[in-house]
């Protein structure tokens, strides 16, 4: 062992030698999200965006209630802990105080599309020039995995052991369609983090939203539809291929909204 | 001195503000005042009131269940307010639209016909200043000079060019009192 | 001496903020405290100070913007009345929890429920004894007039800064809508970014190279840290029992009855006290003016001196339990309440003095 550390140091950690490194914003500590989940790529992505713009001193993260709850521990940046559902009402304050800061929420959909809906439509209408960042898993993660307002139909979970029933628990919520109708709104888009192509795509549009900020464009709303493998009771590898093809199919991905204007949808059938 | 006084009629007849520029022109001549208004929904066009207190000293309460004057300008609060006023107070009315009129034998009581006159002249808008010159008569609490200034303070700019009207309403006001009772 | 005007009680609040000092104003309309944002949205404070001023969708949103905004170090305020403060607990909990300064106005109408727009003082309880979940206490102060309408609004925001907790000034309907003579106090400029930062290193606005990322919350997952929390929390409300106690005494020096009232109630038992004594009932009043820290010592000192002490309320009876917490039982105590939204008379509380105490 103590050959190979020595080895290691020595021969390897060299400045030529590294070709990837963790961004020094994420703090140097275990994550607390299930092996599999889409949260830990999603903070990096978010994480590289701010420190590759150099923002990190004039940035001011809010995180949400449910599995980010403790995001502010992982991302190295000023954080606040909201309560649920009310981080766009946070991160209004914040920014109308810091107007040449760089404003985010982290949300859930619990968080985002149930019990904070009022927030989410009213900061989206002020147009706040802020960013909202929206995991989507179809599912709460943090207490066990109940019935989410993006649950699909027929999906199961804890509170709907048997499907969601459409008839008597409501339709999934598509909140990120409805905001992108707001005149408000600046930018909406969806994407995903289970593959390098997606990591890649999703990094773009943070940067872009965050690029958007700096012009005082309004508001930038990122949907990341993400898998819940422990909430889903699925393998890592099955709940990617599950939510390509059950949650694709239904929250499309791509672009909604750019430069103000809606986007033309195609119908896109099963995977991307 | 203190002087406890209850400005009751409709929402619209300018109570509310016959006694906040009273009670301006009482903080301009350096005095303790309170302007206490009824509020709510009761004000959409139904009755409104406000105690106004001036004083040389500390207000106690602002709420009061018993006054030196009442200034009364329709029937409602005739009924409701008459019989506060303290033994020996006074009570000025306008009989315009009063069907019953004031009974006691104890307090001091005056008409003024302040909404026929102030139609007459034109100055319908400020019958309020009208009544508040007939109260300014028999009570004078604050000289005039500080009405002036509370005049300035308690209209926005915009209007501050009505101040002499204002000044000539309260002005007929005190030609128009008539004793209708008074204690010996 | 500072400017000399005519003004609500509500426009008071409104106009001392901006002198104050404050950063923002986030709040939703109810009555009887709309006054408090129309008269910020008139006078445009943005252009005076550079304060912000935003209508919220609810209040549940303004109290969250508050947190927000006092968890970067900015001075923030909020107001409302009886339901609306009633949504914004939740909020208010989380802020005493991770430890913000800011300023909440309640100016109590009568309930329950949505009750009714007249004032009332049956928030009591609400205020003093936390309001939300959790054990938390907010510095609670009570004027009774206008002038202390403006004048706490400064004393809170500085309390707030020192002992970095929410403070909430407790008054009511009748207050908020009654114009009195104010002094108002001069402008004291709005702090720049820079002395924010210096004068708050623990908030979040944005993490330079010097320093760890601040976090702002309420949650302690471990319950060892948890209960280090709230000893901190205890020991900081310690802190103001010890220093913040502020209250009146009228006419105690010879009194051998006492009321005991806050805000409203005790400018009517003033007038209660000329009443009384006009028929030789010697009565004095023991006015508190934090409710929280409540003047324990101060209210037993005088309490114990009287043959009986009549605590008047517009509630069903809430304040008399702090007061019969201080005094002990060696004197009788009485309340006397009207609610709904009653203002009790002066002579009702004259003859109530007759009834429960020197009759009864």
């Amino acid at each position: 062992m103590i050959m190979e550390d020595t080895f290691a140091k020595t021969e390897i950690h060299k400045p030529e030698n590294i070709v990837y490194k963790k961004t020094d914003l994420m703090v140097d500590r275990p994550l607390s999200y299930c092996p599999g989940c889409g949260h830990g790529t999603a903070h990096r992505m978010l994480m590289e965006v701010i420190e590759e713009m150099n923002i990190q001193d004039k940035t001011i993260g809010v995180s949400p209630v449910g599995c980010s709850v403790l995001a502010y521990d992982f991302l190295n940046i000023d954080m606040l802990g909201a309560a649920h559902g009310r981080a766009p009402a946070l991160a209004t304050a914040i920014k109308r105080m810091w107007p040449n800061h760089f404003v985010f929420t982290y949300q859930g959909d619990g968080d985002l599309a149930a019990i904070g809906t009022a927030e989410t439509i009213h900061a989206c209408n002020r147009g706040e020039n802020i960013t909202i960042i929206f995991i989507n898993n179809g599912i709460y993660g943090m207490t066990g995995g109940q019935m989410a307002p993006t649950t699909l139909p027929g999906m199961r979970s804890s509170t709907s052991p048997y499907g969601r029933d459409v008839a008597t628990m409501g339709h999934p919520l598509k909140i990120t369609e409805l905001v992108a109708h707001l005149p408000g709104v600046y930018y909406v888009t969806r994407q995903a983090v289970h593959t390098p192509n997606h990591v890649r795509k999703t990094k773009k549009a943070l940067r872009k939203a965050f690029e958007l900020q700096k012009e005082n464009k309004g508001l930038s709303f990122i949907e990341i539809v993400s898998n819940c493998n422990s909430g889903w009771k699925m393998t890592p590898v099955q709940s990617n291929k599950w939510m390509e093809d059950n949650m694709f199919p239904f929250y499309q991905l791509g672009d909604i909204k750019v430069d103000g204007k809606l986007v033309e949808k195609k119908e896109i059938a099963g995977k991307e | 001195m203190t002087e406890e006084i209850i400005i009751a009629g409709f929402g619209g007849q300018g109570v509310l503000s016959m006694g906040k520029i009273l009670a301006y022109s009482g903080v301009m001549q350096n005095k303790e005042v309170s302007w206490m208004p009824s509020y709510g929904p009761e004000m959409r066009g139904g009755t409104a009131n406000v105690t106004v207190i001036i004083s040389d000293e500390r207000i106690s309460s602002p709420i009061l269940n018993s006054y030196d004057t009442a200034i009364i300008l329709n029937q409602q609060s005739m009924d409701k307010f008459e019989k506060t006023v303290k033994p020996g107070g006074l009570l000025i009315y306008d009989p315009n639209g009063l069907t019953r009129f004031p009974e006691r034998k104890d307090i001091n009581i005056y008409s003024i016909e302040a909404a026929d006159e102030a139609a007459r002249q034109g100055l319908s808008k400020i019958f309020n200043m009208v009544v508040l010159g007939g109260f300014l008569k028999l009570k004078p609490l604050v000289a005039p000079e500080y009405i002036h200034k509370g005049l300035e303070k308690s209209l926005p700019a915009r209007h501050h060019a009505l101040i002499p009207e204002n000044e000539k309403a309260i002005e007929i006001g005190k030609s128009l009192l008539k004793a209708v009772h008074l204690v010996q | 001496m500072g400017e000399l005007k005519l003004m609500k009680g509500n426009e008071a609040v409104a106009e001392a903020a901006i002198r104050a000092g404050c950063d923002g104003y986030f709040g939703y309309p109810i009555t009887p405290q709309s006054e408090v944002m129309e008269y910020l949205m008139a006078e445009k404070p943005f252009e005076r100070t550079g304060m912000v001023v935003l209508q919220a969708e609810s209040e549940v949103a303004a109290i969250n913007m508050l947190y927000g905004g006092a968890g970067t170090g900015k001075m923030v305020m909020t107001s409302s009345s009886s339901p609306g403060i009633s949504l914004m607990q939740e909020g208010i909990s989380y802020m005493a929890g991770a430890e913000l300064p800011a300023l909440i106005v309640n100016i109590v109408r009568g309930g329950p429920g949505l009750g009714t727009i007249q004032p009332s003082q049956a928030d009591y309880f609400q205020a003093v004894k936390g309001g939300g979940h959790g054990d938390y206490k907010l510095l609670v102060l009570a004027p009774a007039s206008v002038q202390e309408m403006c004048d706490h609004v400064k004393l809170g925001f500085d309390k707030a800064y020192q002992y970095r907790t929410p403070v909430m000034i407790l008054s009511d309907g009748a207050i908020g809508q009654m114009m009195e003579k104010v002094v108002l106090f001069d402008q004291i400029p709005r702090r720049t970014d820079e002395e924010v930062i210096a004068q708050c290193p623990w908030a979040s606005n944005g993490r330079p190279q010097t320093r760890n990322h601040n976090i702002i919350t309420s949650l302690d997952l471990d319950p060892a840290g948890q209960e280090r929390v709230n000893l901190k929390l205890q020991a900081k409300y310690k802190l103001m029992e010890q220093h913040e106690v502020l209250y009146e005494e009228i006419q105690c020096e010879d009194a051998e009855y006492l009321f005991v009232a806050f805000g409203l109630s005790a400018r009517i038992c003033q007038k209660a006290i000329d009443l009384a004594r006009a028929k030789g009932i010697k009565v004095g009043l023991f006015r508190p003016i934090t409710l929280f820290p409540f003047p324990v010592t101060e209210v037993s000192n005088v309490g114990n001196r009287v043959k009986g002490i009549l605590v008047v309320e517009m509630n069903a009876g809430q304040m008399i339990e702090d007061v019969k917490l201080s005094v002990g039982c060696k004197v009788k105590i009485e309340h006397f309440g009207r609610f709904g939204g009653i203002i009790p008379s002066p002579d009702e509380v004259v003859r109530a003095l007759e009834q429960k105490i020197i009759g009864g």
